[in-house]
Parts: C-alpha cells; structure tokens; sequence
C-alpha cells in the first residue's frame, strides 16, 4: 500500500480525462481539472454543460466511463460509494435546497456533525458541550440563532439554502461542493451568500457551481467554463467572459 | 438508558402505558376475581378477544417504527408475525406429548396423518420453552437480516420494496401450505394442550396471557420509543424523507435501515407468539398478504409515526372488525375496511393521534409562553405521499 501512499499530486482534487455518458448522449467529455487545496473555484457553463454530473461523479453518485478522479493526491473516488466519499471529507449542497424538513434547524445541523455516523454511536449518542458550542457556531454564521428551534420546512428558501450551507460548515469537510447556492435568492441574500462563502473558504477548499455571473464576480475566484462536457476556458473572471469561444455558447452565433 | 427513557416520555406517552398498565392488571383481576355474570366481570372470550387486539397492536406498532419513521413500507410484515407463531405453535405441539388422536409420545399428529418416520431436524429443541422463545426472535430476525441485507445494499426501496415483501410473504404461504414442508400443511399447528404445564384453555393461563401481552405491548413500545427518540431516530426521520441527503452526510443508510427493519421483525415475531397460545391455532392463512396489508391500514388509521397511534389503530380498527363481521353487515368489511382506507388517506392523513396532535400544538401555539418544545418529543408526521 506504500505506492497508494505516495501522492500522485499536490491537488486536492484532480480530475484528468474523465468520461461519462449516458445512453449514447456524451454528458462529460475528457474533462479534466484540477482543485488545489484552499482553493475557491466557480464553476459556470450553460445548462446541460455537466456541471451537476461532474459533481455527482466526484460524490460518487455516477461512475465514470473512464478517467482519473483523486482527493487529496491519492484517493481514488470512482472506486468508493457516497457514503465513504462523504466520510473522506467531502461534502455536498444540492442545487435544489434538500435539508430534513420535518426536523428542526439545530437537529439538521446535529445530523450533519463530523461525528460517529455508526447505527450504535447514533443510538447511544449523548450531547456533548462540543457539539453544542459547534453547533452554536454554525448557527451564528450562517445566520439562524434566532430560528434554531423552527422546523427546517417552515423555513424561507433563502434560509433553507443557507441551512443547507450550516450543515457543510458542521459536516466540516475538506472540500465543499455547492451547486446553484444562489439560485432564487434576493440581491441581498446573493451577497450574503458570497459573503458567507468567503468567510468558509478562509478554512475550506471549495467548489461552487454558479449561472449568476454578478455572484460569480463578487466572489473574486479563478473561474472555470465548462461546454458539452468539458473545459472550455479557465481563468480570472474577466478573461473568461471576454474569451470568444465561451461568448459564443453562451450567446449562440 | 434511563436518560434515554426519561427523555422519550412525554405526556401522550406516559397516558398510552398508563392505559395499558391498568388494562394488563385489571381486565386479568376482573376475570378470575369477580362472579360470573357481576356487571364489572370481564368474561373469558372477551379476555382471549382484546389479548388478540394487543398482539395486532405490537404487529402495528413495529410496522410504524420502519413506516412511519424510516419511511420503509413494509407490506410482508404478517410473514414475521406468522413464523413467530410458528415457533410458538411448535413448542405448544411438542407439549401435547402422547396426549394427541394418535397417541404418539414424539410425533404429533400430523406427522403421524403423514407417515412422518421421525421429526424433520428443525422441529429438535421446539419441545424446550427457552429453545422455542428464543426462536420466535431468532427466526424472524434472521429472515429479515438476509432480506433486508439483500434488498437495502442493492438501494430497491419505495414501491418496489413494498412489491417484494408482499413476494416474500406469499412464498412463505405457498410453502407453508405444503404438507411437507412439515408444518402442518393448510390445517396448521392446533389441538393445543399446555404452555409451561398450565392448561392453554384455563381461565388463569388466558388471563396470565393477557397480562403478559399487555407487559409486551408496553415493552415493545419502550423500545421504539428509546429507539425514535434517540439520534438514531433523527437519522431515521432523515432518511424518510432526504434518503440521498442523508447518505451524502455520511450515513450508511442501508445499515441503518437494516438495524430497524431486523428489530421490527423480532418485535412482529413476538406479538405473533403471543398471539398463537390465546387463539389457539396458526395456519398458513397469516402468511396471506391481505394481512399484512390490513396491519398497514391500522397504522395508517391511527397515525403514522406516532407509534401511540399505531396501536390504537389497530385496535380500533379490529374491534370495527369484531363488530362488523359478527352482524349482517359481515359481507361488506372489506368494502368498509378499503373505505376506511381512502377516507383516512383523503381526510385525516396524518392519522387519528397524528391530527389530534396538530390540533393540540395549534392550540398551544395561540396560548402565550407556548414553546416549540414541544416538538422535541421526537414525534413527527411525514408526509403520507411517497
């Protein structure tokens, strides 16, 4: 096991000539990319660029055709299943906000702390003063002290993407990946999106699928483009959006 | 455990064990105590009648643990019911002893009907009382361990789960029908003599019965409450209603409902155990499908994920039964039983306790210093749509 060891790369994601494709229709297309550690990266592409199957590929949702898929150097993920891919420390928001409507905010949270996941820890699980400080946290940052008691399904949209993002921060993985974080927000709630995505990139690598381009900018990130599957152009934000090919799929000829 | 306990009692809890507490004690006194024909006598056939209820309402209350909590709509549950019988109605067959038509010290009867030479090797040990209440959780438990095993580590799940249960539990029905599969055949396990050395028919061994159903029933729902109430529970509830969600957490899902759907099963094991010495025969019917999705509407009707209401359904809608089919309306209980079916569905899908519950909590909510504490009780309504 010396030689699994041994970090193929520094990236802490590396995705080199990844293919999938479903019924005959290419949905991820040579795509290669790389994550270094501590990294933001947004991801934008028009619809059906693969965005989303990129990352269900990485979550272990989808197995690729062919390709590499690392975490952190050396793990190779198109070999694990969801769970353990979660437990490596990689965590996921979906596009529509998914959080545990019929429990309240704190027990979303307390579902999702880094802690013994085994049926008989969950069943003979006792609070502890960390978990309740960590949780307590969370709360404060993602701005829903006030609401700890509500049920998460009697939450606002905006509120329930942000729990969503709380419950990352709890699972407190290494790399996070957020899909459409913004989608239905208010310009207010958009910023304080971009915000809070910010103060988490402080300690966390993360990834973030985006199609608002003022939310892209606002974070300030190296962009990458992604056409039919692939990379199409990567770069500052600026250069991406003033890059021929990428104007093109956007905007058709 | 006794925090675990103290925290999963809350007042509609405490009032539930409560009834049953008293009904274990005082229906029993009331029978073996009290004249014949005093106005206060509970009679005989009555006692046997409502101990059935409390088996079905320990059938109905592991299905709401898997159902109403983890979302896993079991429509084989009889199945688990019917071999815990099964157990039980080996050890009462091995205790009738020489005492049968055919007066063979070993062989009971219809192994002899059958020209059976000797007992087939998994009848041995049925004739010790550990061996056979042992069995009624081994046997149970293990089917649904290599069931579940199978069926929740390839993800079939929602309808097609349900599909399978209903597969299993009518094989089980074929085979039990078969003289020799070496159970009996159509007619079952029956003629019983004594339990433990007391006369199954006796006054005092029904009413023992009764008690012990009414101790079961109160156990089993410790049990699930300890169970729902714990971070368990939450994990539970989480995968009913975000199973992906809760995978990407970091939860091995098909664990957790493996763990659930086993202890359902032993629990649907004992109630069938308990159910065969005080009706006094088990045949392949309980295997039929038709009772394990009867056993779903109990559940429906009494409010799904509430476990109280579980096992009010299922009393509730077995006295309905008892009632019905012993008038002239008998015919029509199926047609009453579908009907009930869509009403609850269509106008109380939460349930009886699930509705009762709402309203209550609406009513606190308009009451000033009312605290969503409430809801920390661990008691949730889901969703009824799949």
């Amino acid at each position: 096991m010396n030689v699994m060891d041994t970090r193929a790369t520094s990236s802490l994601l590396y995705l080199d000539g990844v293919h999938v494709s479903f019924d005959g229709f290419h949905a991820i297309n040579n795509l290669s990319l790389t994550l270094e550690p501590g990294e933001m990266r947004a991801i934008i592409g028009p619809n059906g660029a693969g965005k989303t199957t990129m990352m269900d590929i990485i979550t272990g949702k989808t197995k690729p055709d062919e390709g590499t898929v690392l975490f952190d150097g050396k793990t190779d993920l198109t070999r694990l299943d969801e769970t353990r891919i979660a437990e490596l420390g990689i965590g996921r928001k979906f596009q529509k906000p998914t959080v545990f409507e019929s429990q309240s905010v704190e027990d979303n949270l307390l579902l999702a702390l880094n802690v013994d996941h085994s049926v008989k820890g969950t069943l003979f699980w006792r609070g502890s003063k960390g978990e309740a400080e960590q949780i307590d946290r969370v709360l404060e940052t993602v701005r829903l002290k006030d609401l700890r008691r509500k049920l998460a399904g009697s939450l606002s949209h905006g509120q329930k993407q942000w729990l969503e993002i709380g419950m990352l921060l709890a699972q407190d993985p290494k790399l996070l990946l957020v899909d459409e974080p913004v989608a239905g927000m208010t310009d207010v709630e958009t910023h304080q999106t971009a915000e809070l995505l910010k103060e988490i990139n402080r300690d966390h690598t993360v990834m973030v699928v985006e199609h608002d381009m003022t939310f892209v900018r606002e974070l300030g990130v190296k962009v990458t483009c992604l056409h039919e599957g692939t990379v199409l152009a990567e770069g500052t934000i600026d250069q991406v959006s003033s890059n021929d090919r990428v104007i093109e799929v956007y905007l058709g000829r | 455990m006794p925090h675990m306990l103290t925290r999963s009692l809350d007042r509609g809890a405490s009032i539930f064990l409560l009834v049953v507490a008293a009904c274990g004690i005082l229906i029993p006194l009331s029978n073996l105590l009290l004249p014949a024909g005093s106005a206060l006598q509970v009679p005989t056939y009555l006692v046997a009648l409502w101990g059935k209820y409390v088996c079905y309402a320990i059938l109905a209350l592991s299905i709401d643990l898997i159902w109403g909590y983890c979302g896993i709509l079991s429509l084989g549950h009889g199945a688990f019911f019917a071999l815990g019988g099964y157990a039980m109605g080996m050890y009462l067959m091995r205790q009738i002893g020489s005492r049968g038509v055919y007066g063979n010290p070993i062989l009971p009867d219809f192994m002899v009907f059958l020209n059976y030479s000797k007992l087939p090797w998994y009848w041995h040990g049925f004739d010790m009382f550990w061996f056979a209440a042992l069995m009624v959780l081994v046997v149970p438990g293990l089917l649904a361990f290599g069931f579940g095993w199978l069926a929740f580590r390839s993800r079939v799940t929602g309808v097609y789960l349900s599909i399978i249960t209903q597969a299993m539990t009518y094989a089980l029905l074929l085979a039990f029908f078969r003289n020799d599969f070496g159970f009996g055949g159509n007619n079952g396990l029956t003629d019983f003599k004594d339990i433990l050395g007391f006369n199954v028919q006796a006054e005092g061994t029904r009413a023992a019965l009764f008690a012990l159903s009414c101790l079961a029933l109160i156990l089993a729902f410790l049990i699930c409450r300890a169970v729902v109430s714990s971070k368990l529970g939450k994990v539970l509830i989480a995968i009913r209603d975000a199973e992906s969600r809760t995978r990407f957490l970091g939860y091995r899902v098909e664990s957790y409902k493996l763990f659930v759907f086993t202890l359902s099963a032993c629990m649907a094991g004992v109630a069938g155990a308990l159910y065969v010495p005080q009706v006094g025969i088990i045949n392949p019917s309980e295997f039929a499908p038709g009772n394990s999705i009867e056993a779903v509407i109990w559940v429906a009707v009494g409010g799904r994920g509430t476990l109280v209401g579980a096992a009010l359904g299922a009393v509730v809608v077995n006295y309905a039964k008892t009632f019905f089919t012993s008038g002239v309306l008998a015919p029509y209980w199926l047609f009453m039983l579908g009907a009930l079916f869509v009403l609850v569905t269509l106008l109380l899908p939460k349930g009886i306790i699930g509705t009762f519950n709402a309203w209550w909590d609406q009513l606190g909510a308009t009451k000033p210093n009312a605290d969503s504490a409430a809801r920390e009780d661990g008691v949730t309504e889901p969703k009824m749509a799949e």
